[in-house]
C-alpha cells in the first residue's frame, strides 16, 4: 500500500484534521487519495514504437451539501495544498448546514490480488512477445499487411478519507493485451481486432503460448471481413452471438439506469421503477464481484463494497445504480457504484460487469427462427443518447441470415435501436452466456472506467441495421 | 495561479541535464501546468464547483537509434531521478528503429510569435455563478424544458517544450466556456440538446441569453420526432457535425496512416479527392484561434498549408519519425491539425436547403462509424427531414451510410463558415448517401 504522507510535510493526522474541519458541516465527502503506476508498451509496422511508463500522483478533495459538490483535486500532497483546496470547498459551501453522514458499510472480501502487474514480468520478456506475435502473423501469408500489438500494464492504489479519520484503501491491479491485424487481398483492406485482460498478471492470460489464441481471433476476423459484402439498410431481425455484444446491454439499458440520470429525471427509464422494461425471461445485473475482471472492484470510489445488484428481473425494472451522493437524495442505498477515473474526477454512478443471465434457447434455434435478418458476432464500441433513450453499436463481425441459414459476411455497419422498447424485442434468450474477454472502457462526462459486459446468444425482433444495400 | 515560465524551464533544463548524465545521446521533455475553475449549475441552483490545478511532465530520452518515455504528475526532483533514470535504463532494452530522433535542427520553430491566445483576465466564481443565472434563466423560458444543466469553466494554461538540440520555448494560453445542456419534454418524447461557446478571450464569449436561448430552441424543435423509411437521400451536415468529416480526413491524411498503409487516403497525393470547388486550409497562425500555435509538440515551425486546392490532396501532415520513413520532410503536424478548415463555399443556406426537393438536416450523430483503413462511414443520427427548402419534422432512430471516398466527391458548400471550434466547416450537403430506418 502507499503511503501518502511519506514524502510529505502533511502528516496523517494534519490532514485528518483539515478533513474533519471542512467536512463537519457538510452532508457527505472525503479526501481521495490516489498514486497510480502504468506502462504502455506498442508494437507497429515491425517495430517496438513506443516505451511509456507513467506515475501519477494526487488528491481529489469532495465536500457534498444537499445536491450541492464541491470539488477540488492537485497534484501536490502538501499541508499549503490541501488547505487552499479546503478553502475553495467551503468557499463554495459557505452555507452549509447538514449532518455528516458517518455510516458505510463494511466487507473483507476482495476480488483481487495485491499485485504490481508491471514488476511481474520484466521489459524484455514483454518485448519477446510482442516479437512473436509479430512473427507469428505475419507467418501467415502476404495478406497480412500490418500488424499491431500493445500492452497496458496497472497498479493504482486508493485511499479514502472520511470526516473523523476513518480511512479505506484499495491496490487495483489492471491489464490488457491486444492485437490488430491489416490484411489486404485484390487492393481491399481490411482490419481484425482482438484483445484480453483483467486484473490478474500479464501471465494469467498469455502464458502457454495464449497470445496465440489472441492473434487468430484477430486474424479471423480479419480474413471474414475481406468476403465481406455491403450490408442491409433498414429494420429487421437481428441474432447477437455470447459475450462482447452484451455492450448491446450496457448502451441500450446500463446507463439509462444509473442513479445520476434518474435523480435528475433525464433518463427515458427515470418513471419505470417496478414496471416492465424487457420480455419475460430478460435479468440483467451489475456485478462487482467476479474475480479478476475487468470492471470488478473490491470498494468503490468513495469506499463502498461493490455488490451483484440485480437492474431488472424477468423483465421487471427493480433496481437503478447508485453512488452516496444519488442514493441519498433518492432515499436509499448506494450499490458500490460511485467510481472516478482518477482523482482529477468527480464521483459519478457507473457500471461494473454488466450481465444479461442465461435463458433456455440455443443459437441454433434463433438462427432457425430468421427469414431474413443478421447474425452480428463481434463489435467495435458503442454509444446512447440517455434522453431519447436512443442507442447505436458497430459491428466489426456479422453475417447476413437468408431463410434461417447463415450467409454471407457483411460490411461493418452501425445498428441503432431504442433503450426503453428494445428488450421487450428479446424474443429468445440463449443458453449459452459468456463473459467478455476482458477489453472494455465506458465513456461518461469525459470520464473512462474499466468495465465488464456478458450475455448468452439473443434474438431480437426489430432492430435498424445501418447499411448501404437498399 | 499557473505557473510561470521560469518554474518549468528550470524543471525541463534539469530533466535534460539528468538524461545526459544518465547516458542518453538526446532527450526531450514537456512541462506543462493547467489551473481551471469550473461552476456548474442545474435547474437555476448552483450544481458543482471544481478547482483543478494539474502538472505534467513527460520526457522521452534517447540512445542512439534507441527510444523510450516516461511520464508524471509527480515534480519533486527525488521523484524525477527515480523515472529518468528508469526511462534510461528502459530506452537501453528497447530495440533500435532506424528512423527514431529528435526533428532536424533547421526545422525547429526560431522565435514564437505572440498570437493572442491568452487573457490575463480572471472571472471569480460569484460572477460565473451570475452569467450563469441568466443563461439558466432564458434557457429554462419555455415550459417545455424540464431540466437544464449549465457551466462555465475558464482555464489557464502554461507549457514549456524543451529538447538536447537547444530548443526551449512555451507560451501561455488561456480559454472561457460556458455551456447549456437543456431536456425538453412533450406527452410523446423527451429530447435533449445543447450550446456551447468557447474563447480565449472572456469579453469574446457568446452572451449568456443568447446561449441560453439556442440550447432552448434547438432542444424543443426535437420534440416528438418520428422514424423514416430506408431510401437514398441527399444529407445536410449542421456545422457542428461537419466538422467531424473534415477531422476524419485529417485522421487519413496523417503521416502514421499513410506510412502504416492503414488509410484509404494512401498513394492520393496530386489526385483528386473532392469536388472540384472544394479548398482545405490548416491555418496555425489565426490570432486568438482556439487551435493556433507556433510550433508543434516536438517544436517544429507550423506554417499555413493548403491541404486541398481545387479538390486535390496537396499535403499529409507529417511529424518528424513518419516523415523519415516515408523520406517527408516534417511539415510541422506533430500532434494533428492547427484551424482545420473548409474555405467557405458559394451557394447559401438557404439554397443548400432548396438544393432537393426533400433531403435530411442532421443534427448529431452517434456511434465510431467511421473507418478510415476502408473508407465505410455508418452512425446513427437525429436531426430534421427537409422538403421543399422547409424544416417539416425531426427524425431519430435512424443511421446514414456511405463511403468517405464517394461522400468526399460529392460534397456542396454553403457559405456560412465560421470560426467556433479548432476545425471548421460551413453547413455541406451531401448527395447520394443511404439513410435506413423503418
Amino acid at each position: 500500500m502507499s503511503n501518502f504522507f511519506e514524502k510529505s510535510d502533511l502528516s496523517r493526522k494534519e490532514a485528518e484534521s483539515i478533513i474533519s474541519d471542512t467536512l463537519r458541516k457538510c452532508d457527505d465527502g472525503e479526501l481521495y487519495l490516489e498514486n497510480s503506476k502504468s506502462e504502455s508498451i506498442l508494437l507497429d509496422d515491425n517495430k517496438i514504437k513506443n516505451s511509456n511508463y507513467n506515475s501519477d500522483l494526487g488528491f481529489g478533495f469532495r465536500a457534498i451539501s444537499d445536491e450541492v459538490v464541491a470539488y477540488s483535486h492537485s497534484n501536490e500532497i502538501s499541508k499549503n495544498s490541501l488547505k487552499q483546496s479546503s478553502e475553495n470547498l467551503k468557499s463554495t459551501l459557505k452555507s452549509a448546514k447538514g449532518t455528516y453522514n458517518h455510516e458505510i458499510p463494511k466487507s473483507n472480501k476482495k476480488y483481487y490480488d495485491n499485485i504490481n502487474p508491471i514488476e511481474q514480468k520484466s521489459l524484455n520478456e514483454k518485448i519477446k512477445i510482442l516479437n512473436d506475435v509479430n512473427d507469428y502473423l505475419r507467418s501467415k501469408g502476404d495478406k497480412v499487411k500490418q500488424v499491431t500489438a500493445n500492452f497496458l500494464g496497472e497498479q493504482k492504489s486508493v485511499e479514502i478519507i472520511r470526516c473523523g479519520g476513518e480511512t479505506l484503501s484499495d491496490v487495483r491491479p489492471l491489464i490488457r493485451f491486444n492485437v490488430s491485424v491489416m490484411l489486404e487481398k485484390n487492393g481491399r483492406k481490411e482490419t481484425g481486432v482482438y484483445g484480453v485482460g483483467g486484473r490478474q498478471s500479464y501471465d494469467s492470460y498469455l502464458k502457454d503460448e495464449n497470445w496465440k489464441n489472441v492473434c487468430d481471433e484477430a486474424l479471423r476476423i480479419a480474413s471474414v471481413n475481406l468476403e465481406s459484402k455491403p450490408a442491409p439498410a433498414g429494420e429487421m431481425k437481428v441474432v447477437l452471438g455470447p459475450g462482447w455484444p452484451a455492450i448491446l446491454i450496457h448502451e441500450a439499458v446500463g446507463h439509462g439506469l444509473e442513479g445520476d440520470f434518474n435523480r435528475k429525471k433525464t433518463s427515458a427509464f427515470h418513471n419505470l421503477m417496478g414496471q416492465k422494461v424487457a420480455s419475460e425471461g430478460v435479468t440483467i445485473i451489475d456485478d462487482g464481484t467476479i474475480d479478476n475482471r475487468r470492471g470488478s472492484l473490491t470498494i468503490d470510489d468513495e469506499g463502498t463494497p461493490t455488490e451483484k445488484t440485480v437492474l431488472i428481473e424477468n423483465g421487471i425494472l427493480k433496481n437503478f445504480m447508485q453512488d452516496r451522493l444519488n442514493a441519498r437524495l433518492m432515499k436509499t442505498r448506494s450499490t458500490g457504484s460511485g467510481r472516478r477515473e482518477n482523482y482529477r474526477h468527480i464521483v459519478l454512478p457507473r457500471m461494473r460487469n454488466t450481465m444479461m443471465l442465461s435463458g433456455k434457447q440455443t443459437q441454433e434455434e434463433m438462427i432457425k427462427a430468421v427469414d431474413k435478418g443478421i447474425f452480428a458476432v463481434s463489435f467495435g464500441g458503442g454509444q446512447v443518447d440517455i434522453t431519447s433513450g436512443k442507442f447505436v453499436f458497430n459491428c466489426t463481425e456479422a453475417y447476413e441470415i437468408v431463410d434461417g441459414k447463415i450467409g454471407s459476411p457483411i460490411k461493418g455497419a452501425t445498428l441503432i435501436g431504442d433503450g426503453p422498447s428494445i428488450l421487450k424485442e428479446v424474443s429468445m434468450v440463449g443458453n449459452d452466456m459468456m463473459m467478455d474477454p476482458g477489453i472494455g472502457t465506458c465513456g461518461k462526462a469525459g470520464q473512462g472506467v474499466p468495465v465488464g459486459v456478458a450475455q448468452p446468444s439473443i434474438l431480437i425482433d426489430k432492430m435498424t441495421v445501418g447499411g448501404t444495400k437498399l | 495561479m499557473v505557473k510561470d515560465q521560469e518554474f518549468l524551464e528550470k524543471k525541463a533544463s534539469y530533466c535534460l541535464g539528468l538524461a545526459k548524465k544518465l547516458g542518453a545521446t538526446d532527450s526531450s521533455v514537456v512541462v506543462k501546468n493547467s489551473v481551471s475553475e469550473t461552476v456548474n449549475f442545474r435547474n437555476s441552483k448552483l450544481d458543482e464547483s471544481n478547482r483543478s490545478d494539474d502538472l505534467g511532465i513527460s520526457i522521452t530520452t534517447y540512445i542512439g537509434k534507441k527510444k523510450s518515455s516516461i511520464s508524471s504528475s509527480n515534480l519533486l526532483n527525488d521523484n524525477l531521478n527515480i523515472l529518468i533514470e528508469k526511462c534510461v535504463e528502459t530506452t537501453k532494452n528497447t530495440p533500435e528503429d532506424e528512423f527514431n530522433s529528435l526533428p532536424d535542427k533547421d526545422l525547429l520553430a526560431k522565435e514564437a510569435r505572440d498570437l493572442d491566445l491568452y487573457d490575463d483576465s480572471h472571472i471569480a466564481n460569484d460572477q460565473k455563478i451570475d452569467y450563469l443565472k441568466k443563461l439558466e434563466a432564458a434557457a429554462s423560458n419555455d415550459k417545455k424544458i424540464v431540466n437544464t444543466e449549465s457551466s462555465f469553466t475558464q482555464n489557464k494554461s502554461n507549457f514549456v517544450l524543451a529538447n538536447s538540440e537547444g530548443f526551449c520555448d512555451g507560451y501561455k494560453t488561456s480559454s472561457f466556456t460556458a455551456s447549456s445542456v437543456t431536456v425538453a419534454k412533450d406527452e410523446k418524447s423527451m429530447e435533449r440538446d445543447y450550446e456551447y461557446s468557447s474563447k480565449c478571450f472572456l469579453k469574446d464569449l457568446d452572451d449568456a441569453e443568447e446561449l441560453g436561448n439556442l440550447a432552448a430552441n434547438q432542444t424543443i424543435r426535437k420534440l416528438n420526432p418520428k422514424k423514416i423509411g430506408s431510401e437514398k437521400i441527399a444529407i445536410i451536415f449542421d456545422k457542428r457535425i461537419a466538422k467531424g468529416i473534415l477531422s476524419t480526413f485529417a485522421s487519413a491524411i496523417s503521416s502514421s496512416a499513410i506510412s502504416r498503409g492503414t488509410s484509404f487516403l494512401k498513394d492520393k497525393i496530386n489526385q483528386k479527392i473532392f469536388s472540384d470547388k472544394i479548398n482545405v486550409f490548416d491555418k496555425p497562425d489565426m490570432l486568438k484561434g482556439l487551435g493556433s500555435r507556433n510550433f508543434d509538440t516536438e517544436g517544429v515551425k507550423t506554417d499555413t498549408l493548403k491541404l486541398v486546392d481545387e479538390g486535390i490532396l496537396k499535403h499529409y501532415l507529417i511529424d518528424t519519425y513518419n516523415g523519415k520513413k516515408l523520406n517527408l520532410k516534417s511539415n510541422g503536424r506533430c500532434g494533428g491539425t492547427s484551424n482545420l478548415y473548409f474555405e467557405s463555399g458559394n451557394t447559401s443556406f438557404k439554397d443548400l436547403l432548396n438544393s432537393d426537393s426533400k433531403s435530411l438536416y442532421i443534427t448529431e450523430t452517434i456511434g465510431h462509424g467511421s473507418n478510415i483503413v476502408t473508407g465505410d462511414y455508418s452512425v446513427g443520427a437525429t436531426g430534421f427531414l427537409v422538403e421543399n427548402g422547409e424544416f417539416k419534422y425531426p427524425i431519430n432512430e435512424i443511421t446514414i451510410a456511405g463511403n468517405f471516398k464517394d461522400m468526399f466527391q460529392n460534397i456542396t458548400l454553403a457559405n456560412d463558415l465560421e470560426f467556433k471550434y479548432p476545425t471548421n466547416s460551413p453547413t455541406i450537403l451531401i448527395e447520394g448517401m443511404v439513410v435506413a430506418g423503418k
